[in-house]
């Protein structure tokens, strides 16, 4: 009770609430493009590769929004140059360019020298989200929602059927770069809730437990927002009130309504689907 | 058996392509080359057909059958040579062009039911930005119905056999209401009913003056199944009227063997 009285009484917690709820929001409806699509890696890659951008912008003073977004781009493009243009596989392509970024980041956060906002970028602090954060959070999901909702038929059908999409004359390649692109809003708006190391938790598995639990695309895209909404939720909790960075606390919430789900889903459920071939199996016994 | 009877007779019934009076252009494709790291996989393939015929795309593993098919459709890049629908591009056609890929080419623990995979088949004429309508998802569950497959309308697409699989994706190229075809080895590892229930629809189609190719690689039912044939081993052998081109000389050469036609027909 003390928390929702907390929430009631400070602005702060109050900016970290909303900004908590929004990013699990936007992480699960893109994240579940991500899963579907086999892209995990690619998030992961981003969400890293944006950190030179991070660096760049502290440096000169600008609003590290613009960085980011600027480097994850770039990073996306790079893959793709990579993957296209020689024999190197995607996986490899994508090793090789966010370890590159992710490096670069590095060296130019501690060249900047601010070693504490290096932990609140790599972990998160959620609770040192300001208003101009907030409202840059707000706006991206916004974005967000509102492309995924308009075009949400042409990624259903070329995330399920490149082949059939492209056939019939959308274009796929720019569906993809604009999923990277999103995804890149995406993770900047992350990156003080759960940093950049820990933001590919929260696009796969909330989006993965959702997954198990449906045979439909937009339930699988709500109920991931649902997850990814309450794991941040948690993670601010435990962070106000425990001072722990928000992000291991919001991956582990994340994984422990996957592990729920894992064992427990009504269809894909380990649990479940080995009782259920235990009572079919006394079926048979006592029907012979 | 009493079981295939009735999907055959539901089938039968349910007669939802349209005939039209107009008359459906013929495709003319020239000189088509395809590489991939400098190997040419296609090389120089040229054919012509008109209105009203089911095409065997025809030749053994690694032929270049399925990239034919994908550069002829702007999927992959042409080293050079042009497809052309009476007078119109390619792109200028793609609403009149339904699809249907390889099975392994799918997804088939994606989170999508049966009716709503048959329901992408409108997309192309829903357009962007559009939801799907009632009369639509009515058109889909016709096209299902069309292919025996109705009752399993509310199953994830991954539960079901190959051969209901693939009768889901006819299902979906029906429903874009198309006047040309392609089909990418339909009859791989499916059941004979399914089978039965895809070359009948196949036949309707071209009854109702549709141009339709299947790439196809068992020798079997040749003669049985198509009107015309493109027989090929990277470069082209022969394209025309089956009769014409299904001939032990001509298969012997795509083969690189000696063939016996005579005991390979299997009538159906």
């Amino acid at each position: 009770m003390g928390f929702i009285q907390d929430l009631m009484t400070y602005g702060f917690l109050q900016k970290a609430f909303i900004t908590s709820i929004m990013v699990g929001i936007i992480c699960g409806v893109i994240g579940s493009f991500i899963v579907l699509r086999g892209m995990a890696l690619m998030g992961d890659a981003i969400s890293h590769a944006i950190l030179p951008g991070v660096a760049i912008s502290y440096m000169l003073g600008i609003n590290y929004f613009y960085g980011a977004v600027l480097t994850g781009v770039l990073t996306a493009f790079g893959i793709g140059a990579i993957s296209q243009n020689s024999r190197i596989k995607n996986d490899s392509s994508i090793g090789i360019v966010f370890s590159a970024f992710f490096a670069l980041g590095i060296i130019l956060i501690t060249r900047a020298k601010s070693a504490t906002d290096l932990t609140q970028i790599l972990f998160g602090n959620v609770l040192s989200v300001r208003t101009s954060d907030m409202w840059l959070t707000l706006i991206i999901g916004a974005i967000v929602i509102l492309v995924v909702a308009l075009f949400f038929k042409e990624l259903l059908v070329s995330s399920f059927d490149e082949t059939m999409a492209a056939a019939y004359g959308l274009k796929t390649r720019l569906i993809h770069y604009s999923i990277m692109f999103l995804l890149t809003l995406v993770t900047v708006a992350s990156l003080q809730t759960v940093g950049v190391i820990l933001v590919v938790s929260l696009l796969i598995t909330p989006a993965s437990t959702a997954y198990l639990l449906t045979n439909k695309l937009s339930v699988m895209v709500f109920l991931a927002a649902f997850f990814g909404a309450i794991s941040s939720i948690i993670g601010l909790y435990f962070s106000f009130l425990y001072n722990m960075p928000s992000g291991p606390v919001i991956a582990l919430a994340t994984t422990a309504l996957f592990v729920l789900a894992f064992l427990f889903s009504p269809k894909q459920g380990i649990v479940v689907s080995k009782f259920r071939s235990v009572s079919k199996r006394k079926d048979v016994m006592t029907n012979n | 058996m009493i079981r295939q009877v009735i999907i055959y007779l539901k089938v039968a019934r349910g007669k939802h392509i349209e005939g039209g009076n107009r008359m459906i252009d013929p495709i003319t494709v020239e000189n088509i080359s395809v590489s991939y790291d400098g190997n040419e996989v296609v090389k120089d393939v040229s054919f012509s057909f008109g209105a009203s015929t089911i095409i065997g795309v025809l030749g053994p593993n690694g032929a270049g059958k399925s990239t034919l098919m994908k550069a002829m459709l702007g999927l992959i890049h042409k080293d050079h040579g042009s497809v052309r629908f009476g007078k119109k591009s390619v792109d200028e056609m793609r609403k009149q062009i339904a699809y249907v890929p390889q099975r392994s080419n799918i997804d088939w623990n994606f989170p999508i039911v049966v009716k709503d995979t048959v329901l992408l088949g409108t997309y192309p004429k829903v357009g962007i930005l559009r939801r799907p309508k009632k009369a639509d998802k009515e058109l889909a569950m016709e096209c299902l119905k069309q292919v025996g497959m109705e009752e399993f309308a509310n199953r994830q697409i991954g539960e079901l056999s190959g051969g209901q699989q693939q009768r889901v994706f006819l299902a979906r190229a029906l429903a874009q209401k198309a006047d040309y075809f392609f089909l990418d080895e339909p009859f791989v590892g499916i059941d004979v009913s399914s089978e039965e229930v895809i070359i009948g629809i196949l036949r309707e189609l071209k009854e109702a003056g549709k141009i339709v190719f299947v790439v196809h690689h068992d020798l079997s039912k040749v003669k049985s199944y198509f009107d015309d044939l493109i027989l090929m081993n990277k470069e082209l052998i022969d394209a025309g009227p089956v009769n014409k081109v299904f001939q032990s000389g001509n298969m012997s050469k795509a083969y690189n063997r000696e063939f016996m036609l005579d005991g390979l027909e299997v009538s159906m």
